[in-house]
């Protein structure tokens, strides 16, 4: 009875789930009366507005409820993949095939739990073209969640461009106002964000795509377990590894391939923020772990230094910019590319420590930077601007708020008992074990990051309040409150007690670092 | 073979020739009032002959007339693409030619031509059945080009479009007749043979490359491009839009075919010539078009850097190469004649408009359009989860599995070059404030047209792309 209930394509059903929601959305967008011009305006636009935000929020909660089912039909003892779906797709080894464990599923249930928030963030916030913008977030889900849980590489390529689509338009359409000079000519600056990080990713992954080429060509399939176990050369290996590197530093961002992030963060709207910190960045680190050290375990083993000092720089370079900005959005931008790095230090570790504490600390990141990109926008909803400067005092007005701020900053800053301490933590116990050198560099980054947080907490909250605008500013409001509670409750859960987590990464990441071994060690022997 | 057998075998383009024939006698003595019903009629003789194609009573391969002409998976697999087409190109054009009061009936009956020029080309297995089948297509489309000939624009297209066909003819029938003397015969089969034996021959190689030059220039491959954005520019659209899908296909299938199965033996020397064509055109097209304010001319650049991709599967010179130029084509003459249809919805009060900016704020005025227009773009970038993303990849694969592993990464660096000025387009329509809209009452065809090619665009993720992929396959194959 079980198995057949766990034989059921629930992976199929929970990625689809929101197209399906917006699928809803455009129908009742059809069926709405439609002026003379073919518009829809006045009370039937409220109609429909008011159909696609709840549309939006019931079936990204249902995908939600079904990510939980998933979950409990999940044996987190074991560590291959679970849940697996196969059907023949385009012939020749390229297939659809669907399937989590250990390292992807806790990434699914993050997306479907920051889904339904970014939906209640956007849900007054957002005023012009309500059911484009809704429609944009469910597609955008349903193609994060095919990232996480594809099993085969051609797939995954679709998911993982295919998200570039929803993020471009909904950067360059509620995108914030203003203009940018650019290469002599003035240009709003969301279509100028919105350009850069569509061709900055765009470039990346088309390395990968070549990359994916060649791996079929030797393989003769794009099967992610048949490819896992392939025997690459090891000349080959190089070019691959890096290939996948382009892809996955672009996205993760590493430093120096950030540059898109500072912009796409200040132009998002609230929500995309949200998403863009919460859960689109996370695709870098999943592929380096999906794919990299898997596949290319001897190029990744070589590359391990360059990877150090890569993440090296990015902690504490884009720290110390971190601290020289004017605008919260872009702080807040620049410590995520900073805790990027401790991920892909600790991933390239290949100790288990550094495994699972880059996996933790993504997932931390999840639930921390997705809360702070809120509390700027539940400011920005009220005063329309994310300058520091525009700010101070507001503790007066808004004690909840200062109160939910600062618990996110300081677990921004990896406060023990806050998820974002053992992610730090562990990403560093796992740096140790390699290099010392290595560690004590990262460990700047711990109190950098301090320092930056809490200047803006200052800034923003203490002093008096004098501004003449922000006298009458209200506190958080109930929805913003049910999900930065949530948010909360998560961050601190897992700050207390992270074993529910790290038992769930424990087998697969076992089993990753059982082949890594193995093949290091064959390769040593060849 | 009797000659009754021969020619049960040439059914369907018997069908379009002899009914195009009496359609063009009716239509003189009915006059243009008549255009419309002439028009139905040559749809229905496509698709007439689509299902003589499909269903012929015969073997699957045949080889006629002495060998000139052969009919394989390969052709069949391109005639019933060009037929659709072409029927597409006649609709579509219907109710531009009723807004611009040129409705003529010598129009569908030429396209009707210009398929059965495209028929006999990508069946041709000799020189001269070639040079028939090019000429042929090639004679309909100059004055197709011209079609609007009280339009100093569309004579000048049309001109110039002769005067260069004319030149690429030279070039392609001086490569032949060097061909010939070289091998003694036309014949592709007894040419391969000679090829294989006698090795790379210098003349032989030269006759080849006037002959990839001819070809080149047909498909508008750089550097024999410089007719086409005036072209398009100039021609009626729905001429545009003709042109730029099924001869595409038709010169991307002969030059397949000539390559391929009479020069295979020579495949060290044609390579690189046909990587650097490949290289250029997709220079051209990424680069060229990123300044143009004119949506035909955008195309123009466009089209011609798709070729350049088409053309890195043909470099392949291998059966994955050509079975990914087929899914490449197909791909993109289902994505361009979405394009053009969208292109022909851009009517106003004043007439037709064809400058980029007047896209701006589509979303705000005419969603569907929007809609419709935003997919194709993104397939034409090549990016998932659309149609375009599947072709590259074919192609891309095809290059890296013979080895050319540079040329795919040229072809990956080109479309993120070509993927700003297709996402300028969805800029202006989704980020931009609304210029005045468009009319609405664009007729059934265009919106069917529209629609479908959208829809072709994803529905291809499943069903249609593992059929495509099949046939495709089985046609490549046809050619070893």
């Amino acid at each position: 009875m079980i198995e057949s209930f766990a034989a059921q394509p629930w992976l199929t059903l929970l990625t689809f789930a929101p197209l399906i929601g917006a699928l809803f959305i455009v129908a009742s967008r059809m069926m709405a009366k439609k002026n003379d011009d073919g518009v829809i305006d006045g009370p039937d636009l409220e109609q429909v507005e008011r159909n696609a935000r709840i549309i939006a929020l019931a079936f990204t909660v249902g995908a939600f409820l079904i990510s939980l089912g998933v979950f409990a039909l999940y044996d987190r003892s074991l560590a291959g993949f679970q849940l697996v779906e196969e059907t023949a797709w385009l012939g020749g080894g390229i297939s659809y095939k669907l399937g989590v464990d250990g390292i992807s599923i806790l990434f699914v249930l993050l997306t479907t739990f920051i889904m339904p928030i970014c939906i209640l963030a956007s849900w007054d916030s957002i005023k012009s073209r309500v059911a484009d913008y809704m429609i944009a977030f469910l597609v955008l889900e349903t193609l994060m969640i095919g990232v996480f849980v594809s099993l085969d590489l051609f797939l995954f390529y679709v998911f993982f461009e295919g998200s570039l689509i929803p993020m471009f338009l909904i950067i360059g359409v509620w995108g914030s106002k203003g203009t940018k000079e650019f290469a002599g000519f003035t240009l709003p600056s969301r279509v100028y964000a919105a350009l850069k990080f569509f061709l900055y990713t765009l470039i990346g992954s088309l390395f990968l795509l070549v990359a994916m080429a060649w791996m079929y060509a030797q393989a003769g399939t794009t099967d992610i377990v048949a490819l896992q176990q392939f025997d690459f050369p090891a000349g080959a290996q190089k070019w691959l590894w890096f290939a996948f590197f382009a892809s996955f530093a672009v996205k993760m961002p590493m430093w120096p391939f950030h540059t898109w992030l500072p912009d796409a963060h200040v132009q998002a709207p609230t929500a995309g923020s949200i998403v863009l910190a919460a859960i689109l960045l996370k695709m870098g680190g999943y592929g380096f772990l999906r794919f990299s050290l898997p596949m290319f375990p001897l190029a990744s083993a070589d590359f391990a230094p360059f990877i150090y000092a890569l993440s090296i720089i990015a902690i504490i370079y884009t720290s110390l910019v971190a601290l020289a900005q004017e605008d919260m959005k872009k702080l807040i931008a620049y410590s995520s590319v900073a805790h990027m790095g401790f991920v892909t230090m600790g991933i390239f570790t290949a100790t288990k420590q550094g495994i699972e504490g880059g996996l933790f600390q993504m997932l931390s990141h999840g639930f921390i930077s997705g809360a702070l990109f809120l509390c700027v926008g539940v400011v920005y909803k009220r005063m329309h601007t994310r300058e520091i400067a525009a700010y101070g005092g507001l503790v007066h007005r808004m004690p909840l708020y200062a109160f939910l701020f600062l618990f996110f900053t300081l677990a921004n800053v990896g406060l023990p008992g806050t998820s974002g301490f053992i992610g730090e933590i562990l990403t560093l116990v796992g740096a140790f074990k390699v290099n010392s050198w290595i560690a004590f560099f990262a460990t700047f980054g711990v109190i950098l990051s301090a320092s930056y947080a809490l200047r803006l907490y200052r800034e923003v909250m203490y002093g008096e309040l004098v501004k003449p605008a922000l006298m009458s500013i209200p506190d958080v409001d109930r929805r913003e409150l049910l999900s930065l509670g949530a948010l909360m409750a998560f961050a601190l859960y897992l700050g207390i007690n992270p074993s529910p987590a790290l038992d769930v990464f424990s087998p697969s990441v076992d089993l990753l670092m059982e082949n890594y071994d193995a093949a290091l060690a064959a390769g040593a022997l060849r | 073979m009797g000659i009754f057998e021969t020619l049960s075998f040439a059914a369907p383009e018997l069908v379009l020739v002899l009914g195009a024939m009496t359609l063009l006698i009716t239509g003189v003595f009915i006059g243009d009032k008549s255009a419309k019903q002439i028009g139905y009629a040559c749809v229905g003789l496509l698709l007439v002959a689509v299902f003589a194609v499909l269903f012929s009573p015969t073997a699957p391969t045949a080889s006629l007339f002495n060998g000139a002409f052969r009919i394989d998976a390969f052709s069949t697999f391109a005639k019933v693409i060009i037929y659709l087409a072409a029927a597409v190109a006649i609709l579509m054009s219907d109710q531009y030619f009723a807004g611009e009061k040129l409705r003529r009936f010598e129009y569908p009956v030429l396209i009707v031509l210009a398929a059965f020029g495209m028929s006999l080309m990508v069946s041709a297995t000799d020189l001269i059945s070639l040079y028939m089948g090019i000429e042929t297509q090639s004679l309909a489309l100059y004055i197709l080009a011209a079609f609007k000939r009280d339009s100093r624009r569309s004579t000048e297209a049309g001109l110039k479009y002769f005067v260069l066909g004319a030149l690429s003819t030279c070039l392609l029938l001086y490569g032949a007749s060097l061909i010939y003397g070289f091998t003694g015969s036309t014949s592709f089969e007894e040419i391969a043979r000679i090829a294989s034996l006698e090795g790379a021959n210098v003349g032989l190689i030269f006759g080849l490359v006037f002959l990839i030059s001819g070809l080149a220039f047909k498909v508008s491959a750089a550097p024999f491009h410089m007719w086409t954005p005036d072209v398009y520019e100039g021609a009626p659209t729905p001429v545009a839009a003709f042109f730029s899908a099924a001869p595409k296909l038709a010169g991307m299938a002969l030059f397949a075919r000539v390559l391929v199965s009479s020069f295979h033996g020579a495949l060290d020397d044609w390579q690189p010539v046909l990587a650097m064509i490949a290289v250029a055109s997709m220079a051209i097209g990424a680069f060229s078009a990123i300044p143009q304010s004119n949506i035909k001319r955008l195309m123009a650049y466009s089209s011609i850097g798709h070729m350049g991709y088409a053309l890195i599967g043909l470099s392949a010179g291998t059966a994955q190469g050509v079975k990914s130029v087929l899914i490449y084509m197909t791909i993109y003459v289902a994505m361009t004649i979405g394009a053009f249809a969208c292109i022909l919805m851009m009517r106003r009060r004043g007439g037709m408009t064809e400058n980029i900016a007047d896209l701006s704020g589509l979303t705000k005025t005419n969603m569907p359009l929007a809609i419709i227009l935003t997919v194709l773009l993104f397939s034409l970038a090549g990016v998932p989860p659309t149609a375009g993303f599947f072709g590259k990849w074919y192609v891309f694969f095809a290059a890296v599995d013979a080895g050319l592993v540079w040329l795919a990464i040229v072809g990956v660096f080109a479309s993120a070059v070509s993927a700003y000025y297709y996402l300028r387009i969805v800029w202006f329509m989704w980020f931009d404030e609304p210029a005045e809209p468009f009319e609405r009452d664009a007729g059934p065809a265009l919106k069917f047209a529209a629609w479908g090619s959208a829809l072709l665009m994803f529905p291809v993720l499943t069903v249609f792309m593992g059929r495509l992929t099949e046939f495709a396959g089985r046609a490549a194959a046809a050619l070893f």
